[in-house]
């Protein structure tokens, strides 16, 4: 099961978040050590950069614990404060400067994975991976953030499209939209490389 | 590219995400490959998003060093603890400094022991310097928020 339908059924988020709901500080540190990791590799998909994903990522925990009162315990925490995150992350790449710096150190944040290495691989083999890397990155900093975003939840977070559109709230057909043209633009670089 | 010029989703282009996430039955799949070996461009367009799917299958986001996790909630509570503090600082300093000016400038204007010209010229190089240091310190502000080489130690 993954993370985000997990939260739907668990019984003691829905506590966490009708006591944080009420002020409970300490309720609401659990609700961000339960989620910590997944905003900010959320926050990493979307700016590239794990300086500005922490940084991000924890505003935006800062920003949702001032309107804690706004939460509705009948629902999940993650997709609440996601919306927080992506608004922070999307103002902050439309910032000209932040975009170009993140261009230019492109890949960076991507790392190979260590469970698809191969045991004594030629190193041929390994500088091929690591161009991908890089192509692979400077295309996804390219990308608009829609496709991107959608991306980055269905590769690197693992989730599944219904997943995505309920985190998202668009259609799932959009989701599958997304990805398709980001898939395509991604294998035109792939390709032009 | 915009994104709502590319929400228009053909069956052609759902059956290839579905194939590549691996989320088609027994049967779908089976219909998939028939339609792949009977049509070249398909398999081209397959041969082409399979690769991508490969590139990115094997990567993944990097971790952070794990005691980034061990700080992360205090960093987030004393975020909220400075946004309060720097709204108190700033009102402060907007009530306190207002009235001092305030006050500067109508003990320099009733001085009549100087001439009008330099009691003048007097408020307006104040003037001037409080908006050159305003300017150097939101520009130093944005340097060190955009700075790549700041964590790098000389």
């Amino acid at each position: 099961m993954s993370r985000l339908a997990a939260s739907y059924v668990d019984a003691g988020e829905a506590m966490l978040v009708e006591r944080a709901s009420r002020g409970d500080n300490t309720a609401f540190g659990e609700l961000v050590r339960r989620h910590m990791r997944s905003a900010y590799f959320a926050a990493l998909g979307l700016v590239g950069s794990p300086d500005d994903a922490l940084d991000l990522s924890q505003d935006a925990f800062a920003r949702a614990l001032k309107h804690a009162s706004k939460l509705d315990p009948g629902r999940p925490f993650y997709p609440w404060y996601y919306a927080i995150l992506r608004r922070l992350c999307f103002n902050f790449l439309r910032d000209r400067k932040n975009r170009q710096r993140l261009l230019d150190e492109s890949g960076a944040w991507l790392a190979e994975d260590l469970a698809a290495d191969g045991l004594g691989e030629h190193p041929d083999a390994r500088l091929r991976r690591e161009d991908a890397r890089r192509i692979v990155g400077r295309a996804l900093s390219r990308l608009p953030e829609g496709q991107r975003e959608v991306l980055v939840l269905r590769e690197f977070e693992d989730m599944k499209y219904r997943e995505i559109a309920e985190l998202l709230e668009i259609p799932v057909g959009t989701v599958m939209s997304r990805l398709y043209a980001a898939r395509r633009a991604l294998a035109d670089a792939l390709e032009e490389s | 590219m915009n994104d709502e010029r590319t929400d228009a989703m053909d069956e052609r282009s759902e059956l290839l995400m579905r194939a590549l996430d691996g989320e088609l039955d027994a049967v779908e799949r089976a219909a998939f490959e028939t339609r792949l070996a009977d049509d070249p461009d398909l398999r081209e367009e397959w041969r082409r998003l399979s690769r991508a799917r490969e590139a990115t299958m094997g990567m993944k986001l990097r971790h952070p060093p794990e005691q980034v996790w061990d700080g992360y909630w205090t960093s987030v509570y004393s975020r909220t603890e400075r946004g309060l503090g720097w709204i108190l600082v700033s009102l402060g300093v907007i009530v306190v400094g207002g009235w001092a000016v305030w006050t500067w400038i109508g003990g320099l204007l009733a001085d009549t022991s100087l001439p009008l010209v330099v009691r003048l010229g007097m408020i307006a190089m104040f003037t001037g310097v409080v908006i050159l240091a305003i300017s150097v310190v939101r520009h130093r502000i944005n340097v060190l928020r955009t700075d790549p080489y700041k964590d790098i130690q000389r």
